[in-house]
């Protein structure tokens, strides 16, 4: 099985604004970071422009990010452990707060594309019952086929 | 466990090395002959403070290459001696969920500042890598700019990653303030298995 990812998030601005310039910007070398990355699968992209963000109908203020990872540590290297945590360290200046959950993680069939509808499926349903199996986070993780959430690192509960 | 100072040196020439290290050259880093040093690895290694392995040391296959050497690396797991018994972790586990549900990260980030630049001006040290030393961050040299290879925050970096590794940065660069060093900068380069931090000269020209 192979791990898929959403990540939405509202932007203070529209795309092409002044505020959202440094975060264009950085696109590019984090894609290149991302796409190169070990364990990396395959990501939604609206065309070969890395500046060009993902079109669809959930409103012009909400930017998505999908893609498939081989494994839990794959991608979590990539989100922490790169230099993609500097994004998510200057998050405030780009992106609206919000207190629902704005990342999950699902598993899919090796060779399997998700699709924008079946990750915002996934998304609602995370909004509304919390982690499971179906939608999860790494905080609360599920293996592929567990109804019961992976016990936490040592000594540190959820 | 580490009361006896060869094992005590043998313990942090391993953990400093940062990846696979022989008994012959840990006997010879420390000085000691090799049966003793072995001594002293194996039983850090019941202790749990250091892994063992096999493994080549040279490039060598097949038949006449030799039995593969034993090799020794840093254990994984993380111990704190406390006596009497404390328990600052879970406390910190707390604090860092509480500043996650108040939006606080930026107030987190001020304070640990701050506290970096007492640290600094409270130290005997007065160098950037001694007191990065001082600290248990590990520093080493590579490309030019100072890496870490120990998080010391790491339990709280792996459940709240984000908060805790911006103050980390945070506390860092209020330590290049509190040592009065200006001409280096601190900046997130994080890598797996290290420190989010490293230290880059700044350009002299801006």
């Amino acid at each position: 099985m192979h791990l898929a990812q959403l990540n939405v998030a509202h932007l203070i601005a529209p795309i092409d604004a002044p505020e959202l310039a440094d975060f264009v910007a950085a696109l590019e070398p984090i894609y290149a970071v991302s796409d190169s990355a070990p364990g990396f699968v395959w990501r939604m992209m609206e065309s070969d422009d890395p500046t060009e963000v993902i079109t669809h109908q959930y409103g012009d203020d909400l930017l998505v990010n999908v893609s498939v990872w081989e494994s839990r540590e794959a991608l979590w290297n990539f989100v922490y452990r790169s230099a993609h945590l500097e994004i998510l360290r200057r998050r405030r200046e780009w992106f609206v707060r919000t207190a629902v959950p704005y990342t999950l993680m699902w598993w899919v069939p090796e060779g399997h594309t998700p699709t924008l509808g079946e990750a915002m499926e996934r998304l609602a349903l995370i909004r509304a019952q919390g982690p499971g199996p179906e939608a999860f986070t790494f905080k609360e993780f599920y293996e592929p086929g567990a109804s019961a959430a992976s016990p936490p690192i040592a000594g540190v509960p959820h | 466990m580490l009361a006896d100072p060869v094992r005590r040196e043998l313990y942090r020439f391993v953990a400093a090395q940062g990846r696979d290290v022989g008994r012959n050259e840990a006997a010879e880093a420390i000085g000691v002959q090799r049966t003793l040093a072995a001594f002293h690895l194996d039983k850090l290694v019941e202790a749990g403070l250091l892994e063992a392995d096999f493994r080549r040391l040279n490039d060598r296959t097949g038949p006449g290459s030799g039995r593969p050497a034993k090799v020794y690396r840093r254990g994984g797991p993380e111990r704190m001696v406390s006596l009497p018994p404390r328990d600052y972790r879970t406390l910190a586990l707390v604090l860092a969920e509480v500043v996650d549900q108040l939006d606080g990260d930026e107030q987190a980030e001020k304070a640990a500042r701050r506290t970096g630049e007492r640290l600094a001006a409270a130290s005997h040290e007065t160098g950037l890598t001694d007191v990065l030393v001082e600290r248990g961050y590990e520093p080493y040299e590579e490309e030019g700019r100072i890496r870490l290879r120990n998080c010391p925050f790491h339990v709280l970096a792996e459940t709240h990653p984000v908060l805790v590794c911006s103050m980390n940065l945070a506390m860092c660069e209020g330590m290049l303030r509190g040592l009065g060093e200006d001409r280096i900068a601190a900046a997130l380069d994080p890598r797996p298995g290290e420190c989010c931090v490293a230290f880059i000269a700044k350009d002299v020209s801006e």
